[in-house]
């Protein structure tokens, strides 16, 4: 592949359930420390059967914003805006106003502005108030995020929600990824956002019956379901020229995109849906299977996702299968739905520039379901030239990223 | 049958998957072929419709297999029933 259609990262921002910065983040994924634990943004925790959750702790918006901007900011937005800020300043880039107009603003996120809608809602049915507040819509919005950072940090290039369920970073981070390389812009800030810990979201994920009463094990014997996280991280995107000739520090590249449809059952994952994902990005990518070193799993601890995601990584990899670290992040951030994928990319991209498979935590050991190498509750010290990034979502939307060292 | 027979019956039936005019106290949950997401669903029935809780996980309950039949489902909810009326 020519110079011209090489994508790199040049800036990383993330604010998660383990630290508030890609620095702490990172750190603490490394060392295999829990993220979960019991829920406080409920006021009414008593009502709920789920105590647990991977909350972003210690968050003052105060520190970020001024009071006034914040009656337009739901979590979710400030979450999506504390990040890219970080990633901006990473980058070391300043968006004048050429750049401005060819820089696009990709965010995935996979329900929006829960607190206010939980807010409201519990406002018009519990207190009986006749009115709600004046931004409500437009902090609920799901293309708020979006809208935020573009306002906040001053993008006018194509600005948009991409929403996919748990998928949707990813998708957001590949259609960012698409648009450098076809030369549809000169920049992107993508990635993800969510903050879904609300009780009415809470109430939804219970009913389904797939929550894990303490926490999440992914690939593990007796695992019990998934834990709901939240948070947000962004990425910087450039063309690798353009990132050479003003000096960027290259954080990584991402060299394919994958996606698909189950078109087939609502919620059961699909062992050839999320293959075919995988297959996909292999191929954007002109890699093939015994490249890649390193999958950062899907891994939500389900019984069913983590068998069938097993399933799928042996049809695509065949015999290298074996030889792959396998690991889940969702381990220790839980799942943050449209968040996820930002989330565990920048753990693929960190794991791939300090030579380090982060671990799957609450490892209890084997299901016999699931026979890979999990990176049981250890990181481990591994080259990756190459590395996976899996996110499959409700609704059979499946999105795979493929990243490489840059070299 | 006994009330809370015939309304366990009523609420499988709406999930099953297989074509069969009625369903009686000896047929299996399998062969009515339920799946994941109606089990699901069909928990949530049982406890709007007798207003109990009825502690189930997806990933490690299976009630296809954990109740062989509509009857011990009935069997189930009349226990349930009875302790929340002592």
């Amino acid at each position: 592949m020519t110079d011209v259609n090489r994508v790199v990262v040049t800036g990383l921002g993330t604010i998660s359930p383990l630290g508030h910065t890609t620095a702490s983040y990172w750190d603490s994924v490394k060392q295999g420390i829990s993220g979960i634990g019991p829920i406080t943004l409920v006021s009414t925790p008593e009502q709920l059967t789920q105590k647990v959750a991977a909350e972003v702790k210690n968050f003052d918006p105060l520190r970020h914003f001024e009071e006034r901007e914040l009656s337009t900011l739901d979590r979710i937005s400030q979450f999506a805006v504390v990040a890219a800020r970080e990633a901006i300043i990473q980058a070391g880039i300043t968006f004048d106003i050429p750049l401005s107009l060819r820089t696009a603003t990709i965010i995935g996120t996979g329900v929006g502005g829960q607190t206010t809608l939980d807010e409201s809602f519990r406002r018009l049915y519990v207190e009986k108030k006749s009115r709600v507040f004046p931004l409500t819509i437009p902090k609920v919005m799901v293309n708020a995020p979006a809208s935020q950072i573009s306002m906040f940090c001053g993008l006018r290039g194509p600005a948009f929600a991409v929403a996919s369920a748990c998928a949707s970073a990813t998708h957001a981070i590949g259609l960012a990824f698409q648009m450098l390389r076809s030369g549809a812009v000169d920049c992107a800030v993508a990635g993800g956002a969510e903050a879904c810990i609300t009780f009415g979201t809470l109430r939804g994920w219970e009913a389904m019956r797939v929550m894990a009463p303490d926490t999440v094990r992914p690939f593990s014997k007796d695992r019990k379901g998934m834990v709901l996280g939240e948070g947000a991280a962004m990425l910087i995107l450039e063309p690798l020229e353009r990132a050479r000739a003003r000096g960027a520090t290259i954080l990584g590249e991402i060299v394919g995109f994958g996606m698909g449809a189950d078109a087939a059952d609502l919620t059961a994952p699909d062992k050839d849906g999320m293959a075919r994902a995988m297959e996909n990005a292999l191929a954007d990518a002109k890699l093939a299977p015994s490249d890649i070193q390193y999958v950062n799993a899907h891994g939500t601890g389900t019984a069913a996702n983590d068998q069938t995601e097993t399933q799928a990584l042996h049809q695509v990899f065949g015999a290298h299968a074996g030889k792959l670290g396998v690991s889940s992040t969702k381990s220790m951030i839980g799942h943050a739905l449209g968040a996820a994928g930002a989330l565990e990319l920048v753990a693929t991209l960190m794991s791939i520039r300090e030579s380090v498979m982060p671990p799957t935590i609450g490892y209890l050991g084997r299901d016999p379901a699931c026979d890979l190498d999990y990176v049981p509750n250890e990181a481990r010290v591994a080259n990756i030239d190459a590395a996976l990034s899996n996110s499959f979502a409700f609704g059979g939307l499946n999105a795979v990223l493929a990243v490489k060292k840059f070299t | 049958m006994s009330d809370i027979a015939s309304d366990v019956i009523e609420i499988i039936a709406k999930k099953k998957r297989v074509e069969k005019p009625t369903v009686e106290l000896t047929d299996r949950l399998d062969a009515l072929g339920l799946e994941s997401l109606d089990a699901v669903e069909m928990i949530f029935d049982l406890e709007e419709k007798f207003d109990i809780e009825i502690p189930y996980n997806a990933n490690t309950n299976n009630p296809r297999t954990e109740f062989g039949t509509v009857g011990e489902v009935v069997s189930a909810i009349e226990k349930i029933v009875a302790n929340k009326k002592s």
